[in-house]
């Protein structure tokens, strides 16, 4: 077994015994019970297992704990902490974004980094940050519209 | 007007079910016997007041309501709860909601007389039977307020969970009433209220559900978190009806955190101390496979099986007037539709918790059918039916996937390898894809005849899997699969002639099930498609066409102008782009819809404008409405731009996103949804925008370039060849 490992996430210091190889998505959600972060693909084609590292949204089904390091961890438990997290929240709330919400933790996540990084997206930047994350449901019409309200807020 | 009507009614003939009928909502007042136990789900603890199963109200005046139907994303518990709380005149901000438990007696959905959550007729369903349960309780608690205040009940009134006595000022918390309202005699027939007065039907609200959802605390089947949870992940044989032959282990037990290996009939399962460590214990298997009887099967030869089926006569659905003589005499038009297998890929994969003991299973999933869970797990372990305690959850979408028990049933078989630990069983998303019940092929023929600009006799025969057969066999009666015809029987056109055959034709070595949409998918796309070629054949305009067909249907034909107007229709269109409209009567639903798109010289299509009118009745939740509709016709434009499941030696050939592709945010333009005002009763709307999207698409392409697609989905290739520019 390797070492244990320190996991800084959502500004907390978590130590779990985990493989290298295993993927954050798994960390989070059956070592640490954070299971707001969702498995839909184990691919990387759906985006719902969406987390930050450092600020930039990563697919965590496809990236191995031991790749983490020391960097800062944000989920959807804490995003909302952030200022452009807890404008696209509230913003997802306004416009009822919501259906199944299965898949929106992922889309917070990716709205929330493109917020941070590009604070009045164009069309063209919410269709390059968003694309990888699919709602089955077919909220994107009312994403593309909460995206935007979230940019005025 | 709908299936639902249909099956309410082929149920009702039935004998062995005329019991359950009676013993069934409205007289039901009593309440399960359940503790109250997490997540959610419980019952009445003593000193509540609860006149029927669906409302508790505590001493403090807490008002809890039961969901007979389940919340998977469609925003019914938001509806449910309104409907509730506008009879009961409850606080509605106070109001908690709680998952029911299994029990078809006290739950059971009016239409299938079993506790499911489908065809759309949540609201259509229960309208009546939920106003029903809320004024009950009002008028009960009016009266306990009356007679402690020695007035008339009719001289109180009652709002926001107060019985109030107007004359007076008098005003009296539910909560403080119910110790003598549970003295009061249920009314038979308690006055409803008139819509006019409705406070919360119709009125913008949050939705119950979503705060939740968006900080990721909801909990859904696959979050559940339990001591010493165990967690597996499976593969079942990838050719339908194989079994498993041999496996050699012995690398997967060797990995760390792989616990156990269990080989069960048609399924091997890893079980570990995390989905990865099961996950890669799977990997390393080596499974040999006894394939059984399809391993040869492939998609060439179900088409060939369904094209033969659909050449024979079938059973009757429906017949006014003499369609052989008006076909024989007249210029006739035939065509014939064709629809793949598609997978329902809910972003929640398949998944179950179990835990089962010597004397009891305990059940945790997301699933549209609480109580057949319930019972067939409680045939598979032979336990006693109260013993299998079955915990509902939010699902991260249903789409007609969660109306099968079999995440359930192989969790359970899983279990049935353990000591009693509770195992948590996610199938990965290729086991999704792979091991779905696949929305049937189907193939419409369609035979017509033209008289002054309308159509003058119409013969429609639909063949495909019967799903109603397997899923709902009282409601398979003479051969027809009621749902399978439903919108063909439905049809909104004045037509003086129809004749509608149904033909069931099971395919070799593949499961079908309910897919979001169900039986309209394939009559509203072959309809809707051939009366776009035969207004071309007339030289019609095709919403001109259809409207001059719509005199006994104004509200449709009012959507239709509707959307005509809002949508620019007729306005110039640059080159290789063009507007394609739908009209359906689906669920009970009145909708028009027009796809705008751009077709480019490869056959690619490219989504610019989407517009919808409906008319639903009345709007329980008119943002619900809308949203549902944008969400639906994407779904259905998914399936028409990408959707099709095919079959190679027996096994499924997509697997994942990355081939069993989905629209993304990029290629989803602006949609447009007009909800008409009405007084009729609500209509269904979850499944409406599916059955929309394909046909208006379809004839977009048509119309941008001539090209008469008759199956889904689109052939680029088929496209790039045929335009004319």
């Amino acid at each position: 077994m390797p070492e244990p490992k320190q996991l800084n996430i959502n500004g907390q210091q978590r130590t779990v015994d985990a493989p290298d190889d295993m993927p954050l998505l798994w960390v989070l959600r059956d070592l640490l019970g954070l299971t707001g972060t969702k498995f839909g693909c184990g691919i990387a084609q759906c985006g719902a297992c969406t987390v930050h590292l450092e600020g930039k949204p990563v697919r965590s089904c496809v990236l191995p704990v031991s790749a983490v390091g020391s960097r800062a961890i944000t989920t959807i438990e804490g995003v909302g902490a952030t200022p452009a997290g807890a404008r696209v929240q509230k913003a997802w709330l306004d416009l009822e974004v919501v259906q199944c919400g299965y898949c929106q933790s992922g889309q917070i996540m990716s709205a929330s980094a493109l917020l941070a990084s590009t604070p009045q997206p164009q069309d063209s930047d919410i269709n390059a940050a968003m694309a990888g994350n699919i709602c089955r449901c077919g909220t994107y019409v009312r994403i593309r519209a909460a995206i935007k309200r979230a940019a005025q807020a | 007007m709908s299936a639902s009507k249909e099956i309410a009614r082929a149920l009702t003939r039935r004998e062995m079910l005329r019991e359950a009928a009676a013993g069934g909502l409205l007289l039901a007042f009593h309440l399960p016997a359940l503790g109250r136990a997490a997540p959610k789900q419980g019952g009445a603890a003593k000193g509540q007041f609860a006149p029927n199963a669906f409302i508790r109200i505590d001493p403090a005046g807490h008002t809890t309501l039961v969901m007979p139907q389940v919340e998977m994303g469609q925003g019914v518990y938001t509806s449910i709860a309104l409907i509730l709380a506008e009879e009961l005149d409850a606080d509605y901000a106070q109001v908690s909601l709680e998952h029911a438990p299994p029990s078809d007696k006290l739950y059971g959905n009016p239409v299938f007389q079993l506790q499911a959550t489908g065809n759309s007729n949540s609201i259509r369903a229960f309208w009546i039977p939920l106003r029903t349960a809320g004024a009950t309780a009002r008028a009960m608690l009016v009266a306990a307020a009356a007679r402690q205040w020695r007035v008339a009940p009719g001289s109180c009134t009652a709002s926001s969970g107060q019985v109030i006595h107007p004359t007076t000022g008098r005003r009296l918390g539910y909560g403080t009433l119910i110790e003598q309202a549970q003295q009061i005699p249920p009314p038979a027939k308690p006055p409803l209220k008139n819509p006019k007065d409705f406070t919360l039907i119709g009125k913008p609200r949050q939705r119950y559900d979503t705060p939740d959802k968006v900080i990721g605390k909801t909990v859904y089947g696959i979050d559940v978190m339990l001591p010493g949870m165990r967690f597996a992940t499976i593969a079942a044989s990838p050719v339908f009806g194989g079994k498993v032959a041999r496996v050699d282990d012995s690398a997967a037990r060797a990995l760390p955190g792989v616990h156990k290996v269990i080989v069960a009939d048609d399924l091997v399962a890893v079980v570990g101390d995390h989905i990865w460590a099961a996950k890669q214990g799977l990997e390393a298997l080596a499974i040999t496979w006894d394939e059984g009887p399809h391993a040869q099967v492939g998609s060439p030869e179900i088409w060939e099986d369904l094209r033969s089926a659909s050449a024979k006569d079938g059973a009757v659905a429906k017949s006014v007037g003499d369609i052989n003589h008006a076909l024989s005499s007249g210029e006739r038009y035939d065509a014939a539709y064709e629809l793949p297998f598609l997978a329902h890929a809910t972003m929640e994969p398949m998944n179950c918790t179990v835990q089962l003991k010597k004397d009891s299973c305990e059940i945790w999933l997301g699933t549209q059918i609480m109580s057949r869970v319930q019972g067939t797990v409680a045939k598979l372990t032979g336990l006693p039916l109260e013993k299998v305690i079955v915990h509902n959850h939010y699902l991260g979408g249903g789409f007609g996937r969660r109306l099968e028990p079999d995440m359930a049933l192989k969790a359970v078989r899983v279990a049935q390898q353990l000591d009693g630990e509770p195992v948590k069983v996610i199938w990965t998303r290729e086991e999704d894809i792979q091991h779905d019940y696949y929305r049937p092929q189907y193939r419409d023929t369609i035979s017509a005849t033209l008289a002054n600009g309308k159509v003058a006799a119409w013969k429609y025969k639909v063949a495909g899997s019967s799903v109603m057969a397997r899923w709902l066999p009282p409601a398979f009666q003479n051969g027809i699969d009621i749902d399978a015809v439903d919108s063909a029987i439905d049809e909104p056109y004045d037509i003086p002639i129809v004749h509608v055959e149904y033909v069931r034709a099971e395919p070799k070595g593949v499961p079908t099930g309910f897919w979001r949409g169900v039986g309209p998918n394939n009559n509203v796309f072959a309809t809707e498609c051939f009366m776009d070629e035969l207004a071309r054949k007339v030289g019609k305009d095709p919403i001109a066409f259809r409207t001059n067909m719509l005199g006994k249907n104004p509200r449709l034909k009012a959507a239709l102008e509707l959307v005509a107007e809002k949508s620019h229709w007729g306005q110039p269109l640059p080159p290789r782009t063009g507007r394609g409209v739908s009209a359906q009567i689906s669920f009970a639903s009145f909708i028009a819809t027009v796809v705008e798109a751009h077709v480019d010289d490869r056959g690619e299509v490219t989504l610019q404008r989407v517009t919808c009118a409906v008319d639903t009745g009345i709007a329980v939740s008119p943002d619900t409405i809308v949203a549902q509709l944008q969400g639906g016709l994407i779904f259905g434009l998914t399936a028409a731009l990408y959707g099709e499941i095919t079959i190679e030696n027996g096994r499924v050939r997509q697997s994942n996103f990355n081939n069993y592709r989905m629209l993304r945010v990029d290629q989803v333009p602006d949609i447009e949804v007009h909800v008409i005002a009405s007084e009729e009763p609500p209509g269904g709307i979850g499944e409406t925008g599916t059955t929309a999207g394909p046909p208006a698409l379809r004839n977009a392409i048509y119309a941008a370039t001539g090209v008469a697609l008759r199956r889904l989905p689109i052939d680029r290739a088929a496209i790039a060849r045929g335009a004319k520019t």
